[in-house]
């Protein structure tokens, strides 16, 4: 089938999509974008966390079908041309990234948390990050870089 | 090669501008991190490759009476299907023991082991295709016990799986060549002082206290699956593409199993998402280099997250038996031990880890008398291997436990049983060695007991459920719930034991560039996110004075830089960098005839014009030797690294559910070269040892693993880990860089049995068996656990 939808802002179509691709796969292997991961792709893990029409989804739990005509934001969309966002800054600064490989889909996570709230206490940002693993930090420096980027955008 | 001498230059208050070492210098792919254009192994794409996938044998041990490739390839799109007969070179490889097939022939020992591969235009059609190959397999009798298969039971008549001798590899990490037969892996035996038991060994009124424990099988589960992309080459060769923790020990293995020479036979690592052991041993390399060679396409292969518990070994699981002879005062005088370490189908590095639970088998402890056996044991359970904290973490259980149950017995506070006993400086190891450089597991106990307590949990009408254990399910507001808090030390040998001979290759380049002194560092040592790259930066920038310093790509056109592994890159990679920059600054100086670096750092672009001066130095550190096989005594180890935590716990005694409220940990590390990264280390560390105390296993039945997956598997949420409060220790050692000792591992060692004692003070429930589940704390009723184990 033919899929075209809105990434990044940007109008994107591809063909010959097998009904069964997900559009985490779309994304990665047909768009070349492979910032969104694919650690579980079984909606365990966040690391394939999206925007889908503003809402943040697990991209490996949405069928490449459904995201027709639609929008969808990645971690690829998160900087301003050269200029990171604060949240991507705050990551880095905090040293909340080592492997990296969940950080794509915990900058797009707490993108969203701090749209909704500007200055989450941590139990709510714990609780938002709830979906989200990683195996490398134990969390500590995640929180550290959450503070960080809302005291950033405050 | 000429070991390093003098001590670290002088880092003085650095910035993090300054990037030097001692500083939080930024990680130099952290920008392609959070911006989702790093590499990983499972990103890399090409025009007109083609995607292969693995058949598994469904059964942990059969016989294969034949296999049908035909459906599979009568497919549209299939472009290959092989098996073992299309293997052209050796067909078994291994790290130290060359008897893992790299498809099955004739028998699969395990649930999971590689059968045939698939190359398909789409991964859809190769996983329909390899569902499509038709396995007669002759169903036996599985093996699923180590001491079973070691004839350490009473189970009957003992099944031999590995009955032949098979090869040991050159690059084995044993100094002694070991001629496995049966199912014994490796017997490690330390014979200490006095053999007779506790009592008779010291000769006065001794307090026995016995103890049997069993710690469960652990996933690696770093989040970036096993994959990478191999592309066939117009030499003949093949170029590999791929996440992993060695290139050079893979490389050695490919190379055998293609039959082709190394030359031919090129590694790049792919970035890595996460490694902690898992991918020290072969998974996806050489099946994608077989499907490459023969369809004459790149070929990507990257598991899924069900794939990846069958395509990596696990952390072993563990039975141990251990019986303490302490005086009435307190004194540790004996230690009887047996461990037995379930190795799983295939040997992987089964017989450093036994070395290693043995020899670091009753703790950061002075014992004058010790007889300790730690066997591995071939199984037709999942093959186990490298793991952080590498056989050092299941003793740790053991034997911490075994210090609170002595003081308990004893009726002495079990930080002060520890202190009493406590290695330091100039102590005797339980394998002979003199322990040389600081031990300070008196201070970092002390300095726990001197951190503040987390304040008094919440109940009734204030309760905030998100701190209950149990959590927003709102299960309790505070009724049955009692708070306990844990201790544990632990000590882990860092870099590679027992006469391996180990070392690192570091190139480095110093030039201009665009009018400005550029460094180049290159190496084939693995960044797996620890964050080895931005500490070969820091070094050069502290070597050189030069601020620019770009880390070449890792490959194997330069020298092998060894496993990152057993907390050791810092230390021997971070050394042979060091040791190239001194060289290169020799180099130029001798070239500009001065004798003083200052003089010339402001005048490179004259000295240098535009040549570049270049030096390569193989590293190693000082060097250890084999134990004894029958008394297990031998310099073994090059360095010890310390860590002590503090966990306190909330525990629902009805419902049997933890919430860790806080982990407190303090570690030794010599020099942090990059504090950032150095705490980042200690709470990840931290966070997997708590993993094992409560919540992770592999749970296998029958020699099949009934949880592959993120769901039924659980690793610690954001939610699950508690606020850590961390203090480093900076006492260096003199043997090495910087001071500095080897930081990833021993924080695994001693998180999880601080959390299980946390439980125990919590229930008043003497728990032998990690992970903890509710049901070991609500079934007790006034049964202790050990009582019904």
């Amino acid at each position: 089938m033919r899929v075209h939808l809105t990434v990044n802002g940007e109008r994107r179509q591809a063909d010959d999509v097998w009904e069964g691709e997900s559009l985490l796969y779309l994304l990665r292997e047909r768009l070349g974008l492979p910032g969104s991961k694919n650690a579980c792709e079984q909606g365990e893990c966040g690391s394939c966390s999206v925007y889908l029409d503003g809402e943040v989804v697990c991209a490996c739990l949405v069928a490449a079908g459904q995201a027709v005509g639609r929008e969808v934001v990645t971690v690829e969309g998160l900087a301003d041309g050269a200029d990171l966002h604060p949240v991507q800054q705050a990551f880095l600064d905090a040293g909340a990234v080592q492997c990296g490989f969940c950080t794509p889909g915990l900058l797009v996570t707490v993108h969203d948390l701090l749209a909704r709230d500007a200055a989450p206490e941590d139990a709510e940002i714990r609780e938002a990050l709830a979906g989200n693993l990683c195996r490398c930090t134990g969390y500590e420096k995640i929180l550290d870089a959450v503070r960080d980027a809302a005291g950033r955008l405050a | 090669m000429t070991a390093v001498s003098g001590q670290a230059p002088t880092a003085t208050a650095r910035t993090r501008e300054d990037g030097g070492v001692g500083t939080d210098a930024a990680r130099p792919d952290g920008r392609l991190k959070v911006t989702g254009e790093f590499a990983y192994g499972s990103d890399l794409w090409m025009d007109d490759m083609l995607w292969g996938v693995t058949l598994r044998s469904p059964h942990p041990h059969a016989r294969i009476r034949s296999i049908d490739i035909g459906p599979a390839l009568a497919l549209p799109g299939v472009f290959a299907v092989l098996t073992a007969e299309d293997v052209p070179g050796e067909l078994r490889y291994g790290l130290e023991i060359a008897d893992q097939p790299v498809l099955a022939e004739d028998v699969v020992l395990y649930q999971g082991e590689p059968v045939a591969l698939v190359a398909a235009e789409h991964p859809e059609t190769a996983r329909r295709a390899s569902a499509r190959i038709v396995v007669d397999y002759e169903v036996l009798e599985p093996v699923t016990d180590a001491r079973t298969a070691l004839g350490h039971g009473n189970e009957g008549p003992r099944t031999d799986l590995h009955p032949e001798p098979t090869p040991v590899v050159e690059q084995s990490r044993e100094a002694a060549p070991l001629r496995p037969h049966g199912n014994l892996i490796r017997h490690l035996k330390i014979r200490k002082g006095d053999q007779r038991d506790a009592a008779a060994a010291a000769g006065k009124d001794i307090v026995v206290v016995t103890g049997d424990y069993e710690v469960g099988m652990q996933d690696q589960a770093f989040l970036g699956p096993e994959s990478g992309l191999a592309v066939p080459a117009e030499d003949g060769g093949v170029d590999l593409y791929v996440s992993t923790q060695w290139l050079h020990v893979d490389q050695q293995q490919i190379c055998r199993a293609l039959g082709m020479p190394k030359e031919k036979v090129r590694l790049t690592l792919a970035g890595v998402g996460g490694a902690f052991g898992g991918r020290e041993d072969l998974s996806m390399h050489v099946h994608a280099c077989l499907l490459a060679m023969r369809t004459g396409k790149p070929v990507k292969m990257s598991y899924n997250r069900e794939e990846s518990f069958f395509g990596h070994v696990h952390r072993h699981p563990a039975k141990m038996h251990y019986e303490h002879g302490f005086t009435r005062d307190g004194d540790l005088v004996s230690v009887r031990a047996r461990i037995w370490l379930d190795g799983g189908a295939y040997a992987s590095s089964s017989a450093a880890v036994v070395g290693n639970a043995g020899l670091m088998g009753i703790g950061p402890y002075v014992v004058p008398n010790v007889t300790m056996d730690c066997w591995g044991a071939y199984t037709n359970n999942p093959p186990c291997g490298a793991m952080r904290g590498f056989g050092a973490v299941q003793a740790a259980f053991a034997y911490e436990s075994q210090m609170d149950k002595g003081a308990a017995a004893l009726g002495i506070d079990p930080v002060e049983l520890r202190v009493r006993n406590a290695m330091e400086e100039g102590s005797i190891a339980p394998t002979g060695q003199v322990v040389d450089s600081a031990a300070p597991v008196v201070e970092l106990l002390r300095r726990l007991q001197a951190m503040p307590l987390p304040p008094a949990a919440s109940s009734g009408a204030d309760v905030d459920l998100r701190a209950m254990p149990g959590g927003v399910s709102n299960t309790t507001h505070g009724e049955g719930v009692r708070r306990g808090v844990g201790w544990a030390v632990g000590y882990k040998n860092i870099a590679f034991s027992e006469g391996f001979d180990d070392y690192s290759t570091a190139r480095v380049r110093l030039e201009i560039t665009g009018g400005e002194p550029t460094v180049t560092v290159h190496t084939a040592a693995a960044e797996v996110g620890q964050g080895l790259v931005t500490v070969q930066q820091q070094i050069a920038r502290t070597e050189l004075g030069v601020e620019r310093v770009v880390i070449a790509p890792t490959d194997t056109s330069v020298g092998s830089g060894g496993s990152t592994s057993a907390s050791r890159q810092t230390y021997v990679t971070g050394g042979a960098v060091q040791e190239a920059c001194r060289r290169v600054r020799a180099a130029v100086l001798a070239r500009s005839g001065r004798e003083l670096w200052e003089d010339v750092l402001g005048d490179l672009v004259a000295v240098l014009g535009d040549e570049a001066v270049e030096e390569t130095v193989v590293w190693r550190h000082r060097p250890t030797e084999a134990v004894d096989p029958e008394t297990g005594q031998g310099n073994a180890h090059v360095q010890y690294a310390f860590a002590a935590h503090r966990v306190v716990v909330d525990v629902d005694v009805e419902l049997g559910l933890v919430k860790v409220v806080e982990m407190a940990c303090t570690q030794d590390v010599g020099k942090a070269i990059n504090p950032q990264a150095v705490v980042g280390q200690i709470h990840g560390g931290s966070a997997q040892g708590m993993g094992l105390a409560l919540m992770e296993e592999v749970v296998v039945t029958d020699g099949i693993i009934r949880n592959p997956s993120f769901t039924d598997y659980l690793i610690p949420t954001i939610l699950d880990m508690p606020p850590m409060r961390v203090e480093v220790l900076e006492l260096p050692d003199p043997h090495a860089p910087y001071g500095l000792r080897g930081v990833g591992e021993p924080p695994t060692v001693s998180s999880g049995p601080a959390v299980l004692a946390a439980i125990r003070d919590a229930t008043g429930m003497f728990l032998t068996r990690v992970p903890v589940r509710p049901e070991h704390i609500t079934l007790s009723g006034d049964v202790r656990s050990e009582e019904r184990a």
